[in-house]
């Protein structure tokens, strides 16, 4: 299989902000590669390169085994793309957008008619499609942007979190769509900030952060390589979150997570049904009512947090916190308890 | 297909995309319609009982000079409307298909002279209304407004370089209102030039602005006693016009599709 995405050691800098630190890509073709990262890491900024919108600064990008700095017009003849706020003109119709995207894709003017018909009929935009698009909801607008890359069934498809801002209905609609496309065997590279949108619908993942890869492989692979189950407790009080961190901190693998505002404690642990067992019974020992508690395996959020370590650093704070707040917090809720 | 036949369709295509949106905003299509009514009834009425020149009834003289000054001003909509539209969204999509990398502007421009033909078409109907005649025959008038509308051509250009060039619709507003006020006013447009004192009379026989008017003026004749110009400009107002028209394209068409570039992000 060739690869239809290469990335070697791109490099984007805005002034004096790096986006993009020496980035590698491989996208091979046929395959869905989910580009994981939060708000800012550079997942736009790669599509942007990628899409011949942005010229690097440093490395090489190709796209279809083409050059996107030497060739770029030739790189956009082979690509679609569907960005992050849908790229459609909003006093145009829906058929009106797909067949001026045809035309400019030089499909020919009736070429261009059939394809935006079909289109519609597969997006389910037929009734709306004489509207003008600036009637639409923002799930269909969405929908009628990525009929707009599909238009000249491009060989390389640039999804640029694709989802952000729908409503779960849409959202879920919008998967189904992907996952479409993707076994009907197109390439794919899908930016996100949604762990499970890359769960479900990439082949791969590549995590990055601040402009870097730091991660890569298959889901599962990501999972597993951030350890075993993960324990959730969800307490009564928010008073009780700091003693039963404290406890559970004895039983764990690495930090604890504590959610403040769920009153949610995370952990992971190694040793299943007998470690939650007995992190019950010291909970029911210290008085702390529980109202949920389950175990589950790691998700792409927990191994996006271990990774980035930005929530890490979050812990490590309440962390510090935690020692001289906690004899105090602990007779205050026993006081509480007594009345 | 050779590339520039290509860059001319997909200019169509843009340009078609640009007279939908037209018809579809009801307040472009008011501005468009009745700003070229305004501008004639206010014009006639309001200086066109005031203000007498020897040599003709004012209003026969005025109505060229207004028809110059509201196909200049057509202009700022080009700026405007691509100053909105590089905001958007859609100029990702545009920029991520394999098309000229001239259509955006050239769709926009070209779009303009439909916006221009209309104006004058109804500015003709208003002042035909209020008693102003074209005194020639058809084929003189038709050369009148073909030379109006290229010169507001090249003035579209112009105008889609500064809208390229600072991309917020309210600059190019203003920008543009602080150039054509000067020089649609130092004109002959509205006054005689040779009335004018010393370096403003210089400036006005010299600034294209006269000679379009003056050729309209000529074409649709309503230069009624006035004396032949005897500045070079003016006494071959077609030729000095085009003139204009050519170096402003040969400048303009350039730079704007650079700039297009440039602002679109891709230095």
């Amino acid at each position: 299989m060739t690869d239809m995405i290469k990335t070697s050691g791109l490099v984007k800098r805005y002034g004096k902000v790096v986006a993009l630190d020496g980035l590698d890509l491989v996208v091979p073709g046929g395959t869905v590669l989910g580009l994981l990262g939060p708000n800012g890491a550079g997942k736009t900024t790669a599509v942007r390169i990628l899409t011949t919108l942005l010229e690097p600064d440093g490395g090489t990008a190709e796209v279809a085994g083409i050059d996107v700095s030497k060739d770029p017009d030739k790189v956009r003849k082979r690509i679609g793309l569907s960005g992050q706020t849908a790229a459609v003109d909003e006093h145009l119709s829906g058929y009106e957008n797909l067949t001026m995207v045809g035309r400019l894709y030089h499909l020919g003017a009736r070429r261009s008619k059939e394809r935006a018909r079909e289109l519609l009929e597969r997006f389910d935009l037929v009734e709306a499609g004489d509207r003008p698009a600036k009637t639409y909801s923002g799930g269909m607008r969405r929908r009628l942007d990525l009929a707009a890359a599909l238009v000249a069934s491009p060989d390389v498809l640039f999804l640029d979190e694709p989802t952000t801002g729908l409503d779960p209905r849409s959202r879920v609609q919008m998967w189904e769509t992907i996952q479409d496309l993707a076994r009907s065997g197109s390439t794919v590279l899908l930016t996100t900030q949604y762990m499970e949108e890359a769960d479900r619908l990439a082949d791969d993942i590549v995590v990055i952060d601040r402009g870097r890869k730091i991660a890569h492989g298959t889901a599962d692979q990501l999972k597993n390589q951030i350890g075993g189950e993960r324990i959730e407790t969800v307490l009564k009080s928010a008073d009780d979150l700091h003693p039963a961190q404290t406890i559970l901190q004895r039983f764990c693998v690495g930090d604890v997570q504590v959610d403040e505002q769920a009153r949610t404690l995370t952990a992971a642990i190694d040793g299943g049904v007998d470690v939650l067992r007995s992190v019950l019974g010291h909970l029911a020992d210290a008085n702390i009512a529980v109202v949920d508690v389950g175990l589950r395996r790691p998700t792409l959020d927990d191994v996006f947090l271990s990774l980035t370590g930005h929530h890490a650093e979050e812990v490590a704070e309440t962390n510090g916190d935690a020692p001289e707040a906690e004899p105090e917090r602990t007779t205050e809720r026993d006081k509480e308890a007594v009345r | 297909m050779s590339s520039v036949a290509l860059a001319l369709q997909d200019g169509i295509v843009v340009g078609k995309r640009n007279l939908i949106k037209i018809t579809r905003v009801p307040e472009i299509l008011v501005w468009i319609t009745m700003s070229p009514i305004m501008f004639v009834l206010l014009f006639s009425y309001v200086f066109g009982s005031m203000i007498e020149i020897p040599g003709m009834p004012y209003r026969e003289f005025l109505m060229a000079g207004i028809f110059t000054q509201t196909v200049i001003f057509g202009a700022t909509f080009t700026g405007a409307s691509l100053a909105e539209d590089m905001t958007k969204g859609i100029i990702d999509r545009f920029r991520s298909l394999p098309m000229a990398r001239s259509a955006v502007v050239v769709g926009r421009t070209g779009a303009d002279i439909f916006y221009n033909l209309t104006s004058l078409v109804l500015m003709t109907a208003t002042g035909l209304v209020v008693g102003w005649r074209i005194n020639t025959g058809v084929l003189e008038a038709a050369g009148g407004y073909l030379l109006l509308l290229a010169f507001a051509f090249a003035i579209s250009w112009i105008m889609a370089f500064v809208g390229l060039k600072v991309s917020s619709v309210e600059v190019v507003n203003n920008a543009s209102f602080m150039f054509i006020f000067p020089i649609t006013f130092i004109s002959n447009a509205f006054v005689r030039a040779d009335f004018l004192p010393g370096p403003l009379q210089t400036f006005a026989e010299w600034n294209p602005v006269s000679a379009v008017a003056q050729a309209a003026r000529e074409a649709f004749g309503n230069t009624g006693n006035l004396p032949q110009p005897d500045v070079w400009s003016l006494d071959n107002p077609i030729v000095y016009t085009l003139i204009w028209v050519g170096i402003i394209l040969a400048v303009f068409v350039p730079l704007s599709i650079r700039q297009y570039n440039k602002s679109a992000g891709r230095a």
